[in-house]
This record gives structure tokens, sequence and C-alpha cells, in this order.
């Protein structure tokens, strides 16, 4: 670790554990991880980014359903391709980390699970959110008589102003009052 | 400004600092690693259990780093003697003569023979007042004030940790119509990383949702049921119930037998062998281990017939075998207590049986030392001669049964009934072995291994998991109960049953109770009176009253809160301008965040 951390620097050091949640420890693991999927000459470059596929082979993102949505979500690549430069990874990392509050938990778990980025979750957004929580397979999917009830089910509890869409103060609203999601929207390297 | 700049530079220094402090404090925890990684590959809900594993060791540790202080330490470091009287003839049961290696070991593992008179039981500390250079030293009052002062300690801790978890879970329970959300927005885990576990969790989460699909449905059929249905399930379930108290009763029965004969075993000078022997001793221990064993596969059938909803059969069964675990420890006091005070000749002239028990504190020490080694070996022997062997069947056999088997869950709610059990064992037999509590603290830092390499390389995770944010709350809520019923034996015996007259620090008092009064009436007259007033009933009285009040205060203010919440959701609800909200937002990418900086 001694190597990574002469290569970061010590002021960008400081400066990204301002900007994160993150602390000194995991900001240098995470550099320490990022670098390992450079190539050689890359290493060099400055801001390289590093393409999607790759991000996912990390074994921390590897089993995650929401893997390609998390990488788009968290990329600031202009082509919306998904690919990471190692502040976007920081990024990514500082809102799973264990310090985020809620507000910025809640913000980016809702922009990774509306699927087709209009600002609200519809149904199309909310099928596609429990076919990835219970897998794609066809024995693993729930029954079209399910899935509608389900869906009936989460507008019912959700939607307050009934407009059969969750909006981003609708989902904040339900988020604070779920027990377990601070703890489970945690990614640790 | 100059000013400003520095006082921002110095603000950034100290939040750093303390990112510091706080790195290095948590580096310290006992196990973090461990239990990062355990959170890593199987999720939060059995991350609770290890780190209620963790607690427990903590716990036990503290309780016993009370004791050594105040009891062992005393005791350790000067020297004491006694006198005499009528009922204090303490027989030694160390053997005589040549000993085998074999009774070592039997001696080891009853806590008898040589074991007897050490610092491991009540019996050996035998000293009133401790003489040090100018002053003296209670050691009665020192041993009684240990003892309650664990109990409360417990007691503190457990309901402090538990505040957090009951807070959520109130908030959880007001939200019952959020259920779905709840299971759809915050249902992934994102912390797993092990394929496998991220296989189960689907599945295990694909399987919630159907079953609270299906209990949707169950509801609106309960709802529909006509009234002879009605009738037939009543009935039913009464009569399954009157079955589950017939089998309870049977095994609380066959645990107080069990007692009894091996009590009287032991009392027989003749030995038949060191097996039998050995047997006669843990008895009880493998009578409750066997009890235990059978009775939840027993009401796990059973509540197929009583037709509850899911959600309630699990909850219900496990408060069965929660009620079944820890009251078998009662049963068994009860007979050792009836036991003890039963005399040839009524009433007991010592109080208890002073022929046969000459020291029933240390009896009673050493059955829960027993209890306590036994649990551990139980644990042990499962893991290596029972899912050990069953693994490698799995894996290694291909026939169809082997693979209906498959390895052995690791059902969270049993696991922690089985620590939660031996942890009421050590609150009860601290106090008449004080050394109880490093004996515990010992055992669970091996079990946390013990279980550490079960998980990952026997078990596979349950299907059915338990929620972090529930399952907290049911340790803690458990452990509770232990703690309660272990709270009865011991103010019993402490405040009820004379204490033996040839053993122990109490020698002197007729109960151990008494060393309290007699301590306070040497003290000052201010102090006498100001502890009296404490005490009285007029203080009680308006102490209750003042609890109350606040009480009640609490209360209404918790409703006007329900109030208020109702409203403002109303109000939402029909103004509809939600969307003005959206245009704020919290979160901002990293450009952003460093112009922020900048100015």
């Amino acid at each position: 670790m001694g190597t990574t951390a002469s290569q970061l620097g010590k002021d960008l050091l400081s400066e990204y554990q301002e900007l994160t949640f993150l602390t000194k420890q995991e900001i240098l693991l995470a550099h320490k991880r990022f670098t390992e999927l450079l190539t050689k000459d890359e290493k060099d470059l400055p801001n390289v980014r590093v393409p999607m596929e790759k991000i996912l082979t990390l074994p921390e993102l590897k089993s995650n359903p929401f893997r390609t949505r998390i990488c788009q979500v968290f990329s600031t690549s202009i082509v919306k391709d998904g690919s990471l430069t190692f502040e976007d990874f920081l990024d990514l990392l500082s809102a799973f980390s264990d310090s985020a509050t809620l507000e910025i938990k809640s913000h980016y778990a809702f922009r990774i699970f509306d699927f087709d980025d209009d600002g609200t979750l519809d149904c199309g957004d909310l099928e596609k959110l429990v076919n990835c929580l219970t897998g794609e397979t066809e024995d693993t999917r729930l029954t079209p008589e399910e899935m509608r009830q389900l869906i009936h089910n989460i507008l019912d509890e959700s939607d307050i102003d009934k407009d059969g869409t969750v909006n981003l103060s609708e989902f904040q609203h339900v988020i604070s009052r779920s027990p377990d999601f601070v703890s489970s929207f945690k990614i640790v390297l | 400004t100059s000013w400003r700049q520095w006082r921002q530079s110095t603000h950034r220094y100290l939040r750093r600092l303390q990112d510091d402090v706080h790195e290095w404090l948590t580096a310290l925890q006992l196990w973090r690693s461990d239990i990062h990684i355990i959170e890593g590959m199987f999720g939060t809900g059995i991350l609770s259990y290890f780190s209620f594993l963790r607690f427990l060791v903590m716990l036990n540790l503290i309780i016993f780093t009370l004791m050594f202080s105040f009891v062992l330490l005393p005791i350790i470091i000067a020297p004491h003697f006694m006198l005499v009287f009528i009922c204090s003839v303490y027989p030694t049961s160390a053997r005589q003569g040549l000993v085998i290696f074999h009774e070592h070991i039997a001696d080891l593992l009853s806590g008898g023979g040589f074991l007897e008179q050490t610092y491991l039981f009540y019996g050996y500390y035998k000293a009133d007042k401790i003489h040090f250079p100018g002053t003296t030293y209670n050691l009665p009052l020192a041993y009684l004030l240990v003892t309650v002062a664990y109990l409360f300690l417990s007691l503190i801790w457990i309901v402090k940790r538990s505040a957090n978890g009951f807070k959520r879970n109130l908030v959880q329970d007001e939200d019952r119509f959020q259920s779905f959300c709840n299971k759809i927005f915050a249902g992934w885990d994102f912390c797993i990383s092990n394929m496998n576990a991220a296989k189960l969790k689907r599945s295990s989460l694909l399987y919630e949702l159907r079953t609270d699909l299906e209990e949707e449905r169950i509801k609106q059929k309960i709802a529909d049921r006509t009234r002879e249905e009605k009738c037939r399930i009543y009935l039913i379930r009464v009569i399954l119930n009157l079955f589950v108290i017939a089998v309870l009763a049977c095994c609380f029965y066959s645990i107080y037998i069990a007692t009894i004969f091996s009590q009287e075993a032991q009392m027989n000078e003749v030995k038949v062998n060191f097996i039998v022997d050995l047997i006669h001793q843990y008895l009880p221990s493998i009578v409750i281990t066997l009890a235990n064993f059978i009775t939840p596969l027993l009401f796990s059938v059973v509540i197929n017939y009583e037709d509850y909803s899911p959600a309630f059969e699990i909850r219900f069964t496990l408060m069965r075998c929660v009620f079944m675990r820890l009251t078998s420890i009662g049963v068994l006091l009860f007979s050792l207590w009836s036991h003890i005070t039963k005399c040839k000749e009524e009433p007991c002239v010592c109080g208890y049986n002073h022929v046969l028990y000459s020291c029933w504190e240390t009896r009673i020490g050493q059955e829960m030392y027993k209890l306590t080694v036994f649990d551990f070996i139980i644990i042990v022997a499962v893991t290596i001669f029972v899912e050990f062997p069953r693994k490698l069947i799995v894996k290694y056999c291909d026939c169809g049964l082997a693979k209906w088997w498959g390895q052995q869950e690791f059902a969270i709610p049993q696991n922690v009934l089985e620590i939660v059990y031996g942890q009421t064992i050590c609150w009860i037999g601290a106090f008449y072995s004080p050394m109880l509590p490093a004996i515990c603290t010992i055992k669970y830092f091996f079990i946390f291994y013990i279980k550490k390499v079960s998980l990952m390389k026997n078990c596979r995770p349950a299907t059915r998991p338990f929620r972090a944010s529930s399952s907290n709350f049911f340790f803690l809520g458990v452990l509770l109960i232990g703690l309660s019923l272990a709270c009865v034996p011991v103010i019993v015996s402490v405040a009820q049953i004379n204490c033996s007259q040839a053993c122990g620090p109490f020698v002197n008092y007729t109960t151990s109770w008494e060393v309290l009064p007699t301590a306070i009436s040497q003290l000052p007259s201010g102090v006498q009176t100001l502890l009296f007033t404490v005490s009285s009933e007029a203080f009680a009285v308006s102490f209750f009253v003042v609890t109350c009040l606040a009480m009640f205060y609490v209360i209404a203010l918790a409703g006007a809160h329900k109030r208020v919440i109702k409203q403002l959701r109303e109000q939402l609800a029909m103004v509809g301008i939600l969307n003005l909200f959206e245009g704020c937002q919290p979160w901002c990418n990293f450009t952003l965040r460093k112009i922020h900086l900048m100015l």
C-alpha cells in the first residue's frame, strides 16, 4: 500500500477525503483496486476511463443485479457508456459507504431504479426492478397475474399523489421509513 | 478573510483527526475483519447473529472483570481463616490416594473432585472480613453487591442495545402497509459479493414475495370464512395446543426425574465405572438437549395443521421453542431446589438438607458448570460429526436422496436460541460459580470461530432469511426473557433459602440477603436514615406516581405526533405539489462539489 500512497499524492488524498465520505484507508484501497484494472500504459495517464465491462469484473459488483445500472448512474461519460474515471469510482464508493447520509443513498437508489431515466418510477421501471431482484429466468419470474398484484400493492403503498408513478419525493418518503435500507445499501471493497 | 480561512482549515483538520481516531477505534474492535467478511458474503441477517455473539463475549468479559476485581482479587491476595460450627461439616470430595488419569478427566467434566474446592465454586470463598493493613474488606457484602451489579449491568446494556432496534421496530410496525415497498426498494443487500449468496438472496426474495402475495389472499380467505369453518379451526387449535402442552409436560417431567435420579446416583458412594458415572452426572444435560432437539421438530409438524398465516406460523413455532428451552433450565433448578430442601425429618435443622448437601450452592454451581460444558461439547460435536459428514455426503454422493436432503441450513433463530440458553445458564451460575463468566467468555470466543467455519464450509444460508432490523430486536428480546428467567432463581436463593453454613462467604448469616441490613446498620445514622427513606413505602409510592405521570406524558406526546403525521400525510395527498420539491438535489457529482469547495 506504500507505493500507491505515494502515487496518489498527499494533497490529492486529503482533497478526496474532503470530497467523499471515505476514510484515508478506503481511498487508498479504492485506488489500489482501480489501478489493478488498468493496463500498463494507461497507468501513467491522468483521468483514464475504465470501460464498464472491466468495472463489472470486480467481485463486489459481479453478483449485483443492478451492476450495469450502477455504472451508468455514476458514469460522467458523455456517450453514456457506463465507463468510470477514478473520481467517478470514488463517487460510487462514497455513496455506498457507511457514512453516506440516507438522503444521498436514497437519491442514488432512485436513479439506479429509474431504468429509463425519465425521473419517475413507472410501471415499466417497477417491473424491471422486480425482475432484477428475483432473477430473469422463466421459473424465477413472477407470473403476470402476481406481477400485476405486486405493482398494484407497491403503488398503493407509495404513490401518495395517485398519479400512477413513484416520484423522487415519494420514494424518499418510503425509504426513510424502511429500517433496512441504510444498512443494506452498502458496498465495501 | 484570513480568520475565516484559519477557522475552516482548523475545522477540516479537526474533522480529519476525528476520522483518524474513529478509524483507530474501529480497528481495535474484536473480530472486525471476520465480521466484515461474513457481512460481505452472506448479508446483514447473518451478520447480526455474529455481532450478537461478539456482544455476549464482551458482556461476559465485563461480568468476569467485576467478579474478579471485587471478589477473587481480595481473597487471592489476603490471607483469611474461619471458625467451625455444627452445620459446617463440609467433607472434601477430592480423591484420596492414587488418582488415575481418567478420573481427572471426569472431575474436569463434572466440576467435582479436585475442582470442587477451587476458586471455581462458591464454596471456596469462605471468608468473612478480610483484614488489610488499615481497612477491613467485607467480602460477603461485596459478593452480594457484585451479583446485583452484574444482573443490573446486563439489563441496562441489553435495554440500551435494544432501544435502537425497538424504535425501528415501532416505525416498521406502524407502517405495516408498507411491507411490499420495503421488500422491493430496500430488498437487495448490496453488500453481497458471493455468487451463491446472491442466488440465495434472489430465491429468498422471490419466496418472500410469493408468500406475501399468498398471505394477502389468505387474509382475504380468512375474512370470508363461515362460522362453521371458524368453529372447526378453533377446535383443532385447542386440541393441538393441548397436545403441545402435554408434550411440554412430558419433557419437564422427564427432566425432573432425570435430575433427581442423577442427584441420588451422585450421592451413592459406590462407583460403578467411569463411563456410567459420567452419564449419571450428565443425565439432566442429556435429557434437556434431547428434549430441545425433538420438540422443535414436533412443533414444526403440529403448526401445519393449525392454519395460521405463514408469517405467524414461524413466529409461533419460535415462541414455543423459546419457552421450551428456557423453561427446561427452570425445571432443572426447581427439581434441584425441591431435593435440596427435603430432609428426612421435617423441618430441616439448618434450613436445607445439610447431610447430603453440606454446600448446596457449590452443587448448583457444579450443575451449571456441567450444563455449560455439555452445551459447548454438543455444539462442537454437531459441527464436526453431523454437519461436516452431511456436507461430504451431499457433495460427493450423486444419488437423489442426498441431493434432496441438501446441506445444513444456517437457521439464525435456532442458533440464537442456543447461545441465549448458554447465556441464561451463565447468569444463573455466576452467583454459584464466580468463574463461570470467564468460562463462558472463552466458550463464546471459540463458538464464534466454530460457527464461522461451519457457516463458510458446511452450511448454506437459510432459504427464508431474517431481516437485520427485526432480528436484532428478536435476539435481544429473547435474551431479555432469558435474563428475567435467570433473575428468579438467583433472587429466590439469595433472599429465601438458608445459605449453607459450611462454606461460602455467607456462613455467618441465615440468608445471603441479611448481609445488606447488617452492613447498613453499621453505617453512620445520617446515611441510614437516607437509605431507609429511599426504601420506605412513602418514597416508593411517590416514585411510582411520578413514573406514571412521565409515562402518560410520553404516551400523550406519541399520540399527538401520530396525529400530526396523519394530518401531514393528508395534506400531502391533497395538495399534490410534491413535484415542486423536485428542483433541489442534495447529491451533486464530483465537479460540482469541487466548485463548491473552491468557493
